[in-house]
């Protein structure tokens, strides 16, 4: 019997990755060992495109279970532990996504759910479910830049920064990574002067990401720890942000990752605040 | 109570029955089909069990000569049992509490209910629920649902504004609009101020009164004839939430006397309205209107009968910097037929024919959003009284919780809304641990 399941656990797989199609990320050839990758370097926009797709658009849907520990400089320990669903509405622009709550215990079943706008001049559209009073909360557009959940992620790492908000500049490459300066194009609506992003050359996942503040001292950073393939797809498995002033930083662990799914648009709707739907539940 | 008490025994039987045996369902059904094995193994006990365990403790800031100075001082134990089965969710949610204030134990169902989609266009919610609708923030015109302000103006959690409805729920979505049926076999009352916990406005007295004047009623009782029925047909259209509600029932809270038993009772209401909520700016702004119609008083003249009423609301709420937001409403009460009242009414303190409420919340987090610090006001200017509600919620770890805050009560007329309960204004705190 054990034998039979395993068999079907491995079709079921092998048939889903299949399925998965040809992944969006482009596959460059690989440089022999110790070439110093004579090939053309592509430009910087193309660079920030492909590295935007790579880490917030992969598959046309997608999900994940998270587990945050928050950790502050005396080690105390928080956890917030969620399953999050993601919709594309279109490749690189708008998604919708919906965060179901597990941990901690007196969050459980809260539901956030929102309808990213790409144009950064239209605001996001958010919900809030708490269940205790079965209410439906609309909530007020917010700076992205706030913390996500209490976390050293902001709202805008979680869903991604409009490229239209910043400008461009490859100022390094090296045999692993692009990186490029992001220079804000409105200064006053951040708290950074600019942040470099080290993007693998290979498969485009940005891999770290610096921020300077306005004296140019270098004061967050979010790195991906580990990088998977899953279905084709490199997916970041484990990320830290830590706030180098505070000594304060957050793990985050992705889990049971999944793309193509198939997510149904209606599951980002009130109907599915209200009762989560069997994808956001394990 | 006693009556009550039985009903929530057999609820807790009944529903354990139900759990149960869906279990041995399992075990037996996993000998035949050993998939289904294979899943009630891989995710354990069919049941999953959570709650909080909670000490809340308030006390009044003035003398009440008709109440104890203790507001609220109570020890409270949740249990939430939910189980996720093939064909339905099945949920439990009770609080065991022990009460220094009316010196009893109680055990409160909040939640007993089978969910189940029975259809792609349909769900469906039966038992013990908490109902919630309408675009008001702690205040509502179309959710006529029950709520409890005893809780509410005593200091515990805000959750414990809903009180429970037992009810069947069915939600049937389309691509043109979606419809939510709520049925109420039997009428469902709000848990209002009657003078135990809470000293009141009392009319026939003419004075303030509490637990020498307990309010007693006359409460439509009988299963399927004191029935209630709420619809509420609702559309999103580009995130702009557009809702129409009806509603066939009783005044929620007593609207009205029945002089010769001299019982408050609770009038056939029926109720209309309609309601949208949207982005505004860089905020969310909502509408919301209904009409009640006090059907056993038409014409408004009968004094001992609320009469008919407008119902507006127009909210507006803005995040105004970081981790804090705001939120600014209007709201009106517009009596109908006010002359046939006025000449009815037969004591000095005929209410006006509006009454006019703005609020104002407030919510900064700091420490790392750890500590919210809240306030809620309700502000009438024309019954020039006031209801101020403070809040600070610690989060001291995963599981721990601090509460601290206060209900504030003043006004220049003992007979107004708000301003009936100034004696009540209380600081609470209190602790609870989650798991």
């Amino acid at each position: 019997m054990r034998l039979l399941w395993m068999v079907t656990l491995v079709i079921a797989f092998a048939s889903m990755v299949s399925a998965g199609g040809e992944p969006n990320v482009p596959k460059p050839r690989e440089p022999a060992k110790g070439e110093t990758a004579p090939e053309k370097i592509p430009d910087v926009n193309t660079i920030v495109n492909r590295a935007n797709l790579v880490a917030y658009y992969q598959g046309r849907d997608g999900k994940a279970r998270v587990k945050m520990t928050i950790i502050d400089k005396k080690g105390q320990k928080r956890t917030k532990e969620f399953i999050i669903l993601r919709k594309d509405v279109k490749e690189g622009g708008d998604q919708k996504y919906f965060v179901h709550f597990i941990r901690p215990v007196d969050e459980r079943n809260t539901v956030f759910m929102v309808h990213k706008h790409a144009d950064p001049k239209e605001d996001d559209d958010r919900w809030l479910y708490l269940p205790a009073l079965s209410l439906v909360k609309r909530i007020a557009a917010g700076d992205k830049r706030t913390s996500f959940v209490g976390s050293n992620f902001l709202y805008e790492d979680v869903s991604g920064r409009s490229l239209q908000e910043d400008t461009h500049e490859l100022i390094k490459t090296t045999d692993e990574f692009f990186v490029v300066k992001n220079v804000p194009k409105q200064p006053d609506t951040v708290e950074f002067s600019y942040y470099d992003v080290s993007i693998d050359r290979k498969t485009y996942m940005p891999m770290k990401m610096e921020y300077y503040d306005k004296k140019n001292k270098l004061y967050r950073v979010i790195e991906a720890s580990q990088v998977k393939e899953i279905q084709g797809f490199p997916t970041v498995v484990r990320s830290i942000a830590s706030d180098l002033n505070t000594g304060r930083r957050t793990e985050m662990e992705f889990s049971t990752v999944r793309y193509d799914i198939g997510l149904k648009d209606d599951i980002f709707t009130e109907r599915y605040l209200h009762r989560p739907p069997q994808e956001a539940r394990r | 109570m006693i009556q009550s008490k039985t009903e929530t025994t057999l609820l807790v039987i009944g529903l354990i029955a139900v759990l149960s045996h869906r279990a041995q369902a399992f075990s037996t059904s996993g000998k035949t089909n050993s998939q289904e094995n294979k899943t009630s193994f891989l995710s354990g006990l069919p049941v999953e069990v959570h709650g909080f365990y909670e000490i809340r403790s308030g006390y009044r800031t003035r003398k009440d000569k008709y109440e104890k100075d203790m507001s609220v001082m109570e020890s409270r134990l949740q249990l939430d049992l939910s189980s996720y089965l093939d064909w339905a969710d099945v949920k439990f949610k009770g609080d065991l509490i022990g009460d220094l204030v009316t010196e009893e134990a109680d055990f409160d169902v909040r939640e007993a209910h089978v969910f189940t989609m029975p259809f792609d266009f349909m769900d469906l919610k039966v038992g013990r629920q908490i109902l919630t609708w309408g675009s008001g923030d702690l205040v509502f015109i179309n959710d006529l649902f029950p709520k409890d302000w005893q809780s509410f103006f005593v200091g515990r959690d805000v959750e414990y504004l809903k009180a429970p409805s037992d009810a069947a729920k069915m939600s049937l979505f389309s691509k043109w609009a979606n419809l939510d049926i709520v049925y109420t076999p039997r009428f469902d009352a709000d848990r209002f101020i009657r003078g135990e916990r809470i000293s009141y406005w009392n009319s026939n007295l003419g004075r303030l009164a509490g637990r020498d004047a307990i309010q007693h009623t006359d409460k439509p009782n009988r299963w399927l004839k004191d029935s209630e029925l709420a619809v509420r047909l609702y559309k999103n259209i580009n995130n702009y939430e557009f809702a129409l509600y009806g509603y066939r029932g009783y005044w929620k809270s007593p609207g009205g006397q029945d002089a010769t038993r001299s019982q408050a009772i609770f009038p056939d209401l029926n109720a209309y309205g309609a309601s949208v909520r949207g982005a505004v700016g860089r905020g969310i702004g909502n509408l919301e209107f209904g009409y009640y119609e006090s059907d056993e008083d038409q014409s408004g003249k009968n004094a001992l009968v609320n009469n008919s009423e407008l119902r507006f609301l127009a909210g507006y709420a803005q995040e105004i910097g970081k981790d804090l937001t705001s939120g600014f409403q209007y709201y009106l009460e517009h009596m109908l037929d006010y002359s046939q009242y006025k000449d009815s009414s037969s004591s000095g303190l005929a209410r006006d024919r509006n009454r006019h409420v703005l609020t104002v919340r407030l919510t900064k987090l700091l420490m790392n959003q750890n500590l919210r610090c809240s306030v809620f006001t309700y502000f009438s200017p024309s019954d020039k009284d006031v209801y101020m509600r403070p809040n600070l919620h610690y989060k001291a770890s995963d599981n721990l919780a601090l509460d601290i805050g206060s209900n504030i009560f003043f006004g220049d007329c003992p007979s107004t809304f708000f301003g009936q309960f100034q004696n009540n204004t209380n600081i609470y705190v209190g602790i609870r641990y989650s798991f």
